[in-house]
């Protein structure tokens, strides 16, 4: 290769089919990684999508994608669903009132940078050992339900609470999905301008009709893709939900951990199908994530 | 605005609660080993255990080849795109962001299915392909951040402009990379580091399902089997992740204060 010659060329920025060797050269400068996003993300997925669609001696099928809809599996997503859309609501709600109390709550900048802070690092904290945080807070004998049962008689159990449960396992994915919604709504918060506020409460506005008629409408597609984004985050989530449960909890990626280990379903492809299923969900609230955002930032420029 | 300040105190309050006592109930939980009083048997057990030391080195390895590789891989993709390819920018930022949207279960399961013994490529038939394989599916989960952090940085600095003169003074292209580029943007490969580190230390399903003695399914195996030691290692993986995202913040912060002279 020889630079100089290459260079001579680069910067005009040219447009049109024309196939001259710097050309070449520029598409070959990020074969390597197109090369390892075909090998290791984009094949292994496809495999797996059209696999959906086969039976496993080759014939074209929609039975697998059918198959999907037998109470167990269904029981599977919709359980699957449930917890990851009311661990993404409580994340968003407590998100969204710290995210309020540090932006417009009149607290020290120390809070503030102090929780952003702790936000990027506990939204790091999921997997297997936050499955154990939570068993020593709220197991049977963990801190917590000593503590409740030791200062005030009450005791938690007795309640039909189980941390091996939807509540329990909302409340832990709850713990990663908290700060994520402060990192992200806290910038939305931020472009909230201080005028919108004045002006509406020069024109009367009291502080209810201020969030009902200025700031949510502003507010609510940050809101709502956020939560959707959460809601993506805890429905792939595997480690901690098999570690704080094993098996005994029927989500979908266990479901899906179990048929890959020991092909429970007998059926390969319907495998497939549950993978096929899981992206739709995940990629979905993604999608729907990235065009609320779009709408969102209209108001930041 | 005085009601205001109580309720965002009571929100603080609220929200500090919920993220600090699960941390010192673990921390609790792991000192409580001996009956009746406070002590550290638990990460005495813990580091007596061959296991643990095998499978932390093993994933602390993987961390490391995860980080150079990737770099290597994400570091010149993020410069060509930025000097050469400004069109497929949109492309190569969607293609780092996928694995943010297919969870891992779903892409290890497609490696075990393309990638087994018996095709064209078969990477799980051995124990080195397979931790191949291991690195290469890290590297996969932590592009998007990886990138975002190397481009970042690319950003803040003048990439054309640092390509023409090194060029103009006669270096190769693998001198402009490893000697202009690299150092120019060591913030943000850093924090990809870190990041990258955190990510790969804890992680469960690829290697659980890939077969490989890592620190993530190690975790799982003594928490299904040990009452104390559960807690020890939290508070362990804990403290990782909490090291690198401190090491991560400083390095960022010196990453902003560095651009303003050149």
């Amino acid at each position: 290769m020889s630079p100089p010659i290459s260079t001579a060329t680069a910067p005009i920025p040219r447009s049109g089919p024309t196939i001259t060797k710097d050309r070449i050269i520029d598409w070959l400068g990020i074969a390597p990684f197109m090369l390892f996003a075909v090998l290791f993300l984009l094949a292994p997925t496809f495999y797996l999508v059209i696999g959906a669609f086969f039976t496993p001696d080759g014939q074209l099928t929609l039975k697998n994608i059918s198959d999907l809809f037998t109470p167990s599996i269904l029981s599977a997503y919709w359980i699957s669903i449930r917890i990851s859309l009311a661990s993404a609501l409580g994340g968003a709600f407590i998100g969204f009132f710290l995210a309020w109390a540090v932006v417009l709550g009149g607290l020290p900048a120390s809070v503030r940078s102090t929780l952003l802070t702790f936000s990027g690092v506990a939204s790091n904290f999921a997997g297997v050992p936050l499955a154990f945080a939570f068993l020593a807070t709220l197991g049977r004998t963990g801190l917590a339900t000593v503590l409740l049962r030791d200062w005030f008689g009450f005791n938690l159990y007795s309640t039909g609470f189980n941390l091996l449960s939807f509540t329990g396992l909302t409340l832990t994915y709850m713990y990663f999905q908290i700060p994520l919604m402060v990192l992200i709504l806290t910038p939305a918060l931020d472009g909230m301008k201080k005028e919108w506020r004045e002006a509406s409460e020069i024109l009367g506005a009291t502080n209810r009709q201020y969030w009902t008629m200025v700031a949510l409408p502003i507010l609510w597609p940050s809101l709502l893709g956020t939560t959707l984004l959460l809601f993506a985050n805890a429905f792939g989530a595997i480690a901690t939900a098999y570690a704080l449960t094993g098996s005994s909890l029927n989500i979908v990626p266990i479901l899906l951990y179990a048929q890959i280990r020991g092909d429970v379903l007998h059926n390969p492809n319907l495998g497939y199908a549950i993978a096929l299923g899981m992206i739709v969900i995940t990629g979905l609230s993604n999608v729907l994530y990235l065009m609320l955002r779009m709408r969102a930032e209209r108001w930041q420029k | 605005m005085k009601t205001n300040r109580i309720g965002a105190w009571i929100a603080m309050a609220i929200g500090a609660s919920y993220f600090v006592i699960p941390l010192i109930a673990t921390f609790e939980f792991s000192l409580r080993m001996r009956r009746g009083e406070y002590s550290f048997d638990a990460y005495r057990s813990v580091f007596s255990d061959m296991q643990f030391r095998e499978t932390f080195g093993y994933s602390m390895m993987m961390a490391l080849l995860t980080i150079v590789f990737g770099m290597l891989l994400v570091v010149p993709t993020a410069y060509w795109v930025r000097l050469r390819l400004p069109q497929m920018r949109p492309v190569v930022e969607f293609i780092t962001l996928l694995p943010l949207v297919i969870p891992a279960i779903v892409i290890v399961f497609g490696y075990l299915r393309l990638y087994n013994s018996s095709s064209v490529l078969p990477l799980t038939g051995s124990t080195t392909g397979t931790n191949i394989l291991l690195v290469f599916s890290y590297i996969t989960l932590s592009l998007p951040y990886m990138y975002k952090a190397v481009d970042t940085a690319m950003r803040a600095i003048d990439v054309r402009t640092l390509t023409e003169a090194a060029q103009s003074l006669g270096a190769s292209w693998a001198t402009i990379l490893f000697r202009c580029i690299f150092p120019n943007i060591m913030s943000g490969v850093l924090s990809g580091a870190f990041i990258t580190l955190a990510i790969v230390m804890g992680e469960f399903t690829m290697a659980a399902l890939l077969n490989r003695p890592a620190f993530g399914p190690y975790l799982q195996l003594v928490g299904a089997n040990k009452a104390y030691e559960p807690s020890a290692l939290a508070v362990i993986a804990f403290s990782i992740t909490w090291l690198s995202m401190g090491l991560l913040n400083l390095v960022s912060r010196f990453g902003k204060s560095a651009p303003a002279k050149a």
